[in-house]
């Protein structure tokens, strides 16, 4: 504590001598090959959106094709699009919490994209309420109209995204070994039809099926390069240092308090699948393994895109490197043990935490207490550079 | 540690020395200033999330904790029965689904901006004249404590709170014109009956849910030795400690928390919230805010007995006294501290008492015997006529409020999306909430009234630094 104390008031002074004047002329601190680093992040960010996106645009031909024929078939097909989606969006998750393009405050759409916990009684029905829901009301079903009912009245009312998605291809999760069950007749508009409002439940779906490409497409394109004026432009033309505070923001807050916190610890300590990220499709223990994935990317500047190859150049580990290897190799380590122990927990993620599973409790334990650990080993890398207060405003 | 300190303070001072301009009349700057939280401040996150990071301090079995009172916080509560069993429960009547539906992002809620805006993130607390127990304002008979704007199914709404303007034009001592927009309540549509003539309204907004612990840690005694009720120093300001009931102890104590600083503990606040702004019933506040002239709302299904359980209510406790205060960023800049010598020079901080040592036996101990700095003394103020509710609550006069704490205040704009400060959101930005300011802050508001342009934008930057 005392020479965390001391490294603090070093750092306010560092900071206060570079700021104090504001002429914004100060000499980079970091070694020279931080730009490049840099350049590769913006990089890997584009090219897992641009993956992002062609696997949402994926999805919704899928969705088409569902709502075009409801069967069987298209209802699996669909199901197994939306898993796809996920693997390169929950990679790109890394890129949050600096206000970014995906959630600055005016108009990041990661509330729209991806908000959770969703109150399912708020979208259709329910065992218990047949009537529920905007699909099972009078609203009209456009763009508009949904995204102005999301998130009214709190972060739970959520009306689209992938959460939204899911629950439409999934239904409720009601049964202890597998995901939800909705039948593909929900979809059906002639005699086979197993619940009110088929049409108005395929516009919904089709409605927050394009609302996520659009906003995807937006997200490639904040971080397209050959632009001047665009997000990617401003961020690697900002000072080193603050594009660096970006980056380790993402990492840290993702590994500690979104990933170790809100969705795993906050459903250990219930053992309740309500606190469960992807609960309609127990599809969990990939949204884990694919977030921790993500931490990875960035560190070693490597990003394996859906077709098979890789994105690569000077990794942010390449710089630490030369700024403290001892603290670049506890980071290393810390990531892959984080890694091994996503990949090692076993689904459905619902059974995992349920209080009477020791085994399945112990391994999201153990994935826990290496996310917090990850958080903390990457803390004590953006104090040791000095990046912890930003530049005045 | 001390070399350190004393090495970042010359190098403080030194930079500062080398900006020649402005910089000659500014106040000192102390070296923890920086660090309004002192060691539970976050130092990590800023921007929109700066209100929801955990104490930097957290110890590791609390942080497991706050996670779970964090979704608590967030998680919205749906009508009983239904498949959820940990949070169904909510109303019959009710002001909002979840604690972030108007505490959003951990930050602070404002009043409607036109007439088809619902109102969320201020509500309207309700009364009749009359002597309860202990001091505390008596329910209206018909429509309770506070009005709920909406209903489960079936369960009415009680009313439709409508708020409207009227611009009061003013200007400083050098000419400037300024406008403020004193607003006034009403409730429409009332579903049970006609209002009582002698209906007390007094409008709420949620305040920001940072550092509440540390307020919680501050020493009785302290707050005891800051006041001065029959203003025996002569200064104009006679703060008090509100006296309030603490449902656990059963005992008249100290309050902190709330626009009168009605609530004694975060614990307690956190659970009347609960119950009568989302309906939720707990061991510590039983039943909802139905009255007996509320059948229906009486007949509805109740969640449970009680719906908030003790683990839910002590991981939500734990969350709020848990959430960091941002650290500072432009408190060394020369226009930032010649606005806290004004600050000063106005008065301002008789009131908004800038730092205080928290006790050595907080329950908690990230939040021992920290040194901060949230501007606030908690005591009751007399603000003037213009800003009383006329409505008496424990000590509290119509016209008495608690100092709220500044800190943060930076962060409104950016987490919250307005500006909007005072017990009901009517100022406009800082300019406006001092203005407001009568009674015993009066004298500061003249201060401020009667500087220079220059003076006035340095106080504003000073208190927008926090």
């Amino acid at each position: 504590m005392t020479l965390r104390r001391s490294l603090l008031a070093l750092a306010t002074a560092a900071a206060l001598a570079a700021s104090a004047c504001d002429d914004g002329a100060t000499s980079s601190s970091l070694p020279a090959n931080a730009s490049e680093a840099i350049s590769t992040y913006a990089k890997i960010v584009h090219a897992t959106y641009e993956d992002t996106l062609a696997a949402a645009s994926a999805l919704k031909s899928s969705t088409d094709a569902l709502i075009a024929t409801p069967s069987e078939a298209t209802m699996t097909a669909a199901r197994a699009a939306w898993r796809a989606s996920r693997e390169p969006y929950l990679q790109s998750e890394v890129f949050r919490f600096y206000d970014g393009p995906i959630d600055n405050p005016d108009d990041g759409p990661e509330g729209l994209l991806n908000a959770w916990p969703l109150d399912e009684a708020y979208i259709d029905y329910v065992t218990g309420d047949a009537t529920a829901g905007i699909i099972n009301g009078t609203t009209p079903i456009d763009a508009a109209a949904l995204e102005s009912l999301n998130e009214q009245g709190g972060e739970e009312n959520i009306a689209t995204g992938y959460h939204a998605i899911e629950f439409l291809l999934w239904g409720q999760d009601l049964s202890d070994s597998g995901p939800g069950e909705r039948p593909f007749t929900d979809f059906a508009t002639d005699s086979a039809a197993t619940a009110p409002n088929p049409n108005r439940r395929a516009t919904y779906l089709d409605v927050v099926a394009t609302m996520l490409v659009g906003h995807l497409d937006g997200l490639a394109a904040a971080w397209a390069p050959g632009s001047t004026s665009n997000y990617r432009a401003e961020f690697e033309a900002a000072r080193p240092e603050e594009a660096i505070r970006r980056i380790l923001t993402g990492m840290i807050v993702l590994s500690g308090f979104e990933t170790g916190g809100e969705r795993l610890q906050t459903a250990l300590d219930s053992g309740d699948q309500e606190d469960e990220h992807s609960c309609f499709s127990d599809n969990t223990h990939r949204d884990m393994v694919q977030d921790v994935q993500g931490i990875y990317n960035v560190w070693h500047g490597s990003y394996q895109r859906t077709d098979g190859s890789t994105v690569t150049g000077v990794g942010l580990r390449d710089v630490i490197v030369l700024v403290d290897s001892a603290l670049s190799a506890q980071i290393d380590a810390r990531i892959d043990e984080s890694l091994a122990l996503a990949k090692a927990l076993q689904p459905p993620f619902d059974q995992e935490i349920a209080i009477g599973n020791a085994a399945g409790r112990a391994r999201v334990q153990a994935l826990v207490t290496s996310l917090r650990l990850q958080e903390q080993v990457l803390q004590a890398l953006f104090r040791k550079l000095g990046l912890t207060i930003p530049t005045p405003e | 540690m001390r070399v350190a300190r004393t090495a970042a303070l010359v190098l403080t001072l030194a930079s500062l020395a080398a900006c020649a301009d402005g910089g000659g009349d500014a106040a000192s700057l102390h070296p923890d200033e920086w660090l309004p939280g002192g060691a539970t401040t976050n130092t990590l996150l800023f921007g929109s999330n700066a209100f929801t990071r955990p104490a930097e301090n957290i110890t590791e079995a609390h942080a497991l904790l706050f996670y779970s009172g964090n979704s608590g916080f967030n998680q919205a509560w749906v009508q009983a029965p239904a498949s959820t069993t940990t949070h169904d429960g909510l109303g019959p009547i009710f002001n909002a689904r979840s604690c972030a539906a108007c505490h959003f992002k951990d930050g602070r809620g404002r009043p409607p901006l036109d007439s088809d805006e619902p109102f969320l993130g201020l509500l309207l607390r309700l009364s009749v004249p009359g002597d309860a127990p202990h001091g505390e304002p008596v329910p209206d008979p018909v429509y309770g404590g506070q009005l709920q704007p909406f209903g489960v199914l079936g369960v009415a709404a009680e009313g439709r709170p409508t708020v409207t303007t009227e611009e009061i034009h003013g200007e400083y001592d050098d000419g400037t014109p300024y406008t403020l927009l004193a607003p006034t309540y009403s409730i429409e549509d009332p579903a049970y009956g006609p209002l009582s003539p002698d209906l007390r309204i007094s409008p709420r907004v949620a305040p920001a849910t940072i550092g509440m612990g540390l307020l919680e840690a501050i020493p009785d005694a302290r707050l005891a030795a800051l006041e001065d009720p029959d203003d025996l120093d002569g200064d104009g300001i006679s703060g008090r400690r509100n006296r309030v009931w603490d449902v656990e102890l059963e005992d008249v104590v100290t309050g902190r928390f709330g626009w009168k600083a009605e609530q004694p503990t975060v614990r307690q606040q956190s659970a009347a919230a609960f119950n009568g702004d989302i309906g939720v019933s707990s061991p510590m506040f039983e039943g909802s805010d139905c009255t007996p002239a509320q059948q229906s709302c009486l007949d509805a299904h109740s969640g449970g007995d009680p719906e908030l359980t003790n683990e839910l209510l002590d991981r939500v406790e734990l969350y709020c006294q848990l959430l960091a205060v941002p650290a500072r960023s432009a408190h060394a800049k020369p226009e930032v501290l010649r606005g806290k010598r004004l600050f000063a020079e106005a008065g301002c901080d008789s009131c908004h008492t800038p730092n205080h040592r928290t006790s050595p036996d907080a329950a908690l101990e990230e939040l021992r015997d920290q040194h901060i700095w949230p501007y606030t003394d908690l005591l009751l103020h007399d603000m003037g006529d213009a800003l009383s509710d006329h409505r008496p609550s424990f000590a509290a006069t119509g016209a008495e409020w608690r100092t709220p704490p500044l800190w943060g205040l930076r962060y409104n704009l950016v987490v919250n999306g307005h500006d909007r400060l005072l017990h009901d959101g009517r100022a406009r930005g800082t300019a406006e909430a001092i203005l407001w300011h009568g009674g015993e802050g009066e004298a500061s508001r003249d201060a401020f009234r009667a500087m220079t342009a220059a003076d006035r934008q340095a106080l504003i930057a000073f208190v927008e630094s926090l």
